[in-house]
């Protein structure tokens, strides 16, 4: 197998918990370089555990998660964390102006690009606030600073978790169409959702996601055409499953 | 009345009263800020056993009575006790010594709650995004720095106007070791209410000075 094709994340008998509850219980799960998996599943799935997993952010109770065909060392290097970017779905913003809260990140790398910055925050219709305090944000352009400074730093590896639960209908389409670029630039993306229509615009492959469980992860169209679970279906038809 | 606090205002010993005042509390508050912004962060930022007892003891100390710590620095300094070889005893090193023990758990604890104060998800949302430790527990410095400034504030507060500790182990010396408030105290005893008055209107303003200085600059950083 190429390196190309291989996984980036590979999810080895994870079981996550917090106290006695049991929030993940994942066998096995790979996750293609280049590939954009989509997961959807109800509130308190274990979505967000999930990413935060992967980012490193937290360890597993039991099980592995390994990056690139090694597991994460204790403490994750700073050299592997930063090839992996989330952004969390309430984001905050430091009481500082857009424009540092976009270059934020590079900053971290001793790096600056004012060109980028000022690139995709005109993209994500943020110019005329550059310089204004992000505590004077509403909750849709705090959504998209924390877009844009993720995006800023071009990771390998791109975890959005509802990443356009605020905004409104123009913004999503702004949203989207950077979140395609990075497709388009073979970046790995987990995009949690609880937006049907949003998995199925940007994502290769979803995966439904239930009480810590995969319940079924296919191609996209599959999964929504023709599931093979009846709790898929019952997912997607809107029903009380769980 | 006026006339006389006029006339003190210009007295050049007033002058040197003043200086050493602001010499003193500075140096305090330097050292101060220079031990307990650091301390502050670190306990408002780790989780770690014993934890608990460090807020308490920084607490406490935040309520010491002033004159308390000019007793225990004296009995140091003296020239029987354990510091007693420094010779700081009635010098302005022991009225700077004493502040900065007055000033200390101040910044320290407010600092510490500044810092935790910060939303936990902020710190984690900062690490996604490629801190490392150092840089993480910068950034949520920054961002309680309206805090600091108020430990800080706060800590100048409690030093520039006390009066029990440099009494005690300064001696109110004229010319060495007399600062404004120590000067308030002999000139009232004295009956000489236009210079106290005076002394007093010197340190009100400087108090204002300095409180005004340091909003500013939590001003302009915001």
């Amino acid at each position: 197998m190429s390196r190309k094709q291989a996984a980036f994340f590979e999810v080895i008998d994870l079981r996550h918990r917090y106290g006695a509850r049991t929030v993940l219980n994942i066998p096995r799960l790979d996750i293609a370089r280049g590939e954009t998996l989509g997961i959807i599943g109800p509130s308190g799935a274990g979505k967000s555990t999930l990413l935060r997993l992967l980012q490193g952010l937290e360890r597993p109770t039991e099980g592995a998660v390994r990056v690139d065909g090694a597991p994460f060392p204790s403490p994750v290097p700073i050299s592997m964390s930063r090839r992996i970017t989330t952004v969390f779905q309430r984001p905050l913003t430091l009481n500082r102006n857009v424009r540092d809260n976009v270059e934020f990140g590079l900053r971290l790398r001793g790096r600056r690009d004012a060109r980028a910055v000022e690139n995709l925050v005109d993209r994500l219709g943020l110019s005329d606030l550059i310089n204004a305090p992000a505590r004077h944000l509403s909750g849709g352009e705090i959504q998209r600073v924390a877009l844009a400074r993720a995006m800023a730093l071009d990771p390998e590896v791109l975890l959005l978790d509802e990443p356009a639960a605020n905004l409104d209908p123009a913004n999503v389409a702004r949203a989207e169409a950077l979140i395609r670029d990075v497709q388009t630039r073979g970046r790995t993306i987990v995009l949690v959702t609880h937006n049907t229509h949003e998995a199925r615009r940007l994502a290769h492959k979803t995966l439904l996601l239930m009480e810590g469980t995969v319940v079924e992860v296919n191609a996209t169209a599959t999964l929504f055409e023709s599931p093979s679970d009846p709790r898929t279906r019952a997912f997607l038809a809107g029903e009380l499953v769980y | 009345m006026l006339d006389n606090i006029l006339r003190a205002l210009g007295d050049p010993a007033l002058l040197a009263v003043v200086s050493l005042t602001f010499r003193v509390t500075g140096s305090a508050l330097l050292i101060a800020i220079a031990l307990g912004v650091p301390l502050g962060a670190l306990v408002g930022l780790t989780r770690f056993p014993g934890r608990r007892l460090v807020t308490l003891v920084l607490y406490t100390g935040m309520g010491l009575p002033p004159v308390v710590v000019g007793l225990f620095v004296y009995i140091l300094l003296s020239r029987s006790g354990p510091l007693g070889s420094l010779g700081w005893l009635f010098t302005p090193a022991a009225m700077v010594a004493a502040q900065t023990i007055i000033a200390f758990p101040l910044v320290a604890a407010l600092t510490m709650s500044a810092v935790d104060g910060v939303d936990p998800d902020l710190r984690l949302q900062v690490r996604a995004l490629g801190a490392t430790r150092w840089q993480t527990g910068w950034t949520v410095l920054r961002e309680a720095r309206i805090g600091v400034t108020a430990a800080i504030v706060a800590a100048f507060g409690g030093i520039i106007s006390e009066v029990g500790a440099v009494m005690l182990v300064g001696g109110n010396i004229e010319g060495h070791t007399r600062v404004l408030t120590t000067a308030i105290v002999l000139s009232t005893r004295q009956g000489d209410f236009a210079l106290a008055m005076a002394l007093g209107l010197v340190l009100l303003l400087l108090a204002l000075g300095a409180n005004a200085a340091l909003l500013q600059l939590q001003g302009r950083s915001r």
